[in-house]
């Protein structure tokens, strides 16, 4: 698998701009819709982040998301207020904040699981306030939960072939005649096994997906994603539970759907991954979008520091790395389940 | 003591016309709660329809049996989505309390109200000619395997039926239509998350299995030649899922071994308890009234030791059951 064609730096360097389109051509065979349009914006998409201001709310040239007034109270708490947000199209964006900044709650309004007090947001050019979760996911907006959500007594095959859209067999006229639906359904299990040979999760695929580990389940989820084909894939903490070895392996596979035309859009409180793979950074806190602008700035952001750790402004990196695990691993165990999707 | 009897009685229950009648509510309870997760505690409410529009319409107004067929399957399917429409975007409990109550209300109903139609407690009678007139077999006196003519002719179209009902059942279950419904069992969210339009096919599931229990209404009341109100009670709905937890849900054959299993458990033990109140020694601690009771308390004495022992049902999957521990 082809994987680390791009300089993580790119962004900052001059000459990188090179190494990227030339990296593009190679990865030309790839695209799995080479639309004229997208394959001459996917890697020009990326070098035009340098022009974007680093702060919230910028606009930028091409985005696939944009989020207006967007606001989400429970009660008295303000969970979400985001005045203006773009995301960017074909580039790898990550959403960071410390525990209970919004980010989950962010994402449920997105994806239409929850919806706003006020607001509007589009997608790829259409609105989607007062959309139903799944047109949200037809139109090519698929999300994963924090806490996995899959179909525990399902095997993992047919977690997969769940993901895919468009299924003739679907439909409960067609359903009882196997004839109008076999053959897709090949189609649909060779792609479902293409993408459980990736997740390494191919020896499992008879299993019950019930019966496997939390780190599994993670990879599950984010592949069944991707079976819906979606334009932006939103991830909400991939990596929670990954072994590092496999991590390495997802991060290049995470590129991979960059590099294939995808926009990906995830929360993570690992930094590593947000540094390694992320062309932008936007940083939440209190429901707030504060910062926002390529890791390598973000990082030594006074705001984002200050978020994440309080008023202590001489600490450098590592420290705010540190705390950051530490605050992740401590409060996890505390999230409600029922608290992901409230009804 | 005649356990030949006894077991040829449990014989006849077993493959009666009112099992074929509790085997179809249980097939329907089976697509709903079994595959889709929907909890239908009024699946009586759908049989009651089936029984009670089909038999006052040939009855009172002379409809051809056929139509009148066609007729209560189009009461259902409205019942379905007047029942389905409000509650089924909400959580599974609403769908729940709205069934058991339009069970209630339609027994209510069809007991005390519109009596030229539905006779209050006397019930429809009097709409069998035209199914009787189809009846191919041959004349004969007496009984054959148990059965009379009339009897054999229901049983027989109603196990046809039934045998009709689980092959689609199995097709439709092990396409991605079937599926869909096992995700949504499992979980909603995810399933929105992948595009799937969770409440259209809740909706879809509702009404397979509520027609699926008006055929049973059509086999009873075929079965019986009259349609009762008190036939149609919470008991009926409750004993149609015993009947698919006992033979395994989300399993084709399961609510069809589990209706059989459990009329035929019922009469053989019906039939030895009576017979052992007539001994005088017997009758010292148990007579003929209490026996009926104490079959029950045998019969819910075998349900509890099969779901300690055997908790995914006769045909369920152990390992299914075993995931839901943790
Ligand atoms: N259904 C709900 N009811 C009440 N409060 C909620 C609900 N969902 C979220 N909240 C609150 O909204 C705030 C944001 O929660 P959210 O889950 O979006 O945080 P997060 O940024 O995803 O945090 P983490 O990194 O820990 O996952 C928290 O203070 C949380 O308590
Ligand atoms: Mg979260």
């Amino acid at each position: 698998m082809p994987t680390d064609n791009f300089p993580n730096d790119h962004l900052s360097s001059g000459a990188a701009r090179k190494d990227v389109s030339a990296a593009g051509d190679t990865s030309q065979p790839r695209v799995p819709d080479p639309g004229a349009g997208e394959n001459k914006s996917m890697h020009e998409c990326r070098t035009a982040l340098q022009l974007v201001p680093h702060e919230a709310g910028a606009a930028k040239p091409d985005p696939i998301v944009v989020v207006n007034g967007i606001r989400r109270t429970f009660g008295g708490l303000t969970a979400v207020d985001v005045e203006h947000l773009e995301i960017q199209r074909g580039v790898i964006t990550a959403l960071i904040g410390p525990n209970g900044a919004g980010k989950t709650t962010f994402f449920n309004l997105l994806t239409g699981f929850d919806q706003p007090d006020a607001g509007s947001w589009s997608f790829d050019g259409a609105p989607l306030k007062g959309k139903a979760a799944y047109k949200v996911a037809r139109l090519g907006m698929v999300r994963t939960f924090q806490l996995t959500r899959v179909l525990s007594k399902l095997t993992v095959l047919e977690n997969m072939r769940m993901g895919a859209t468009g299924q003739r067999g679907e439909r409960l006229w067609a359903a009882a005649l196997p004839a109008l639906w076999r053959a897709q359904e090949r189609d649909i299990t060779d792609r479902a096994r293409d993408l459980l040979k990736r997740f390494k999760l191919d020896a499992k695929e008879a299993d019950f997906a019930g019966s496997l580990s939390g780190g599994q389940r993670k990879l599950l989820e984010m592949a069944r994603a991707l079976m819906v084909e979606p334009k932006l894939v939103m991830l909400d903490e991939p990596m929670a539970g990954v072994n590092p070895a496999l991590k390495q392996s997802l991060l290049g596979h995470v590129k991979s759907l960059r590099d294939q035309g995808m926009s990906v859009l995830f929360v993570e409180h690992d930094m590593d991954m947000v540094r390694e793979i992320s062309d932008w950074v936007v940083v939440m806190a209190q429901g707030k979008v504060i910062a926002e602008g390529p890791p390598t700035s973000i990082m030594s952001d006074e705001r984002v520091i200050d978020a994440y750790l309080g008023a202590r402004h001489d600490t450098d990196i590592s420290e705010l790395e540190r705390v950051i695990q530490v605050e992740h691993t401590h409060d996890h165990a505390e999230q409600r389940a029922d608290r992901e999707v409230p009804r | 003591m005649d356990i030949i009897g006894a077991l040829t009685g449990a014989l006849h229950d077993g493959f009666g016309y009112l099992a074929v009648s509790f085997c179809l509510a249980a097939i329907g309870l089976n697509i709903q709660f079994g595959y889709a997760g929907l909890v239908n505690f009024g699946q009586a409410a759908f049989l009651s329809v089936g029984g009670y529009v089909m038999g006052a319409a040939i009855a009172t107004s002379g409809v051809p049996t056929v139509l009148a067929i066609l007729l209560a399957i189009a009461f259902t399917v409205a019942l379905a989505l007047i029942l389905g429409i409000p509650t089924l975007r909400l959580r599974a409990d609403y769908l729940a309390i709205v069934t058991i109550a339009a069970a209630e209300i339609l027994r209510l109903v069809f007991g005390t109200s519109f009596r030229t139609y539905f006779h209050g407690k006397d019930g429809v009678t009097g709409f069998t000619a035209g199914f009787r007139s189809l009846n191919p077999l041959p004349n004969y006196d007496g009984f054959f395997l148990t059965y009379s003519r009339e009897e054999l002719w229901t049983v027989m179209v109603g196990w046809g039926l039934v045998i009709m009902i689980s092959l689609l059942t199995w097709a439709l279950m092990r396409s991605p239509w079937g599926r869909v419904l096992r995700g949504i069992r499992e979980d909603e969210d995810a399933m929105r998350s992948l595009g799937k339009n969770v409440y259209g096919y809740k909706i879809q599931a509702l009404i397979l299995g509520g027609v699926v229990g008006c055929v049973g209404g059509f086999v009873g009341a075929f079965g019986a030649a009259s349609v009762q109100a008190d036939t149609f009670n919470l008991d009926f709905t409750f004993i149609a899922l015993t009947m698919l937890i006992l033979g395994g849900a989300a399993r084709v054959l399961g609510p069809v071994v589990g209706a059989v299993m459990f009329w035929a458990i019922l009469s053989f033990l019906g039939s030895v308890l009576t017979q052992l109140a007539s001994y005088p020694v017997v009758a010292q601690f148990m007579n003929a009234d209490q026996a009926s009771t104490i079959r029950l308390m045998l019969v819910g004495l075998v349900l509890m030791l099969l779901m300690i022992y055997r908790p995914q049902g006769i045909f369920g999957d152990r390992r299914e059951i075993a995931l839901d521990a943790h």
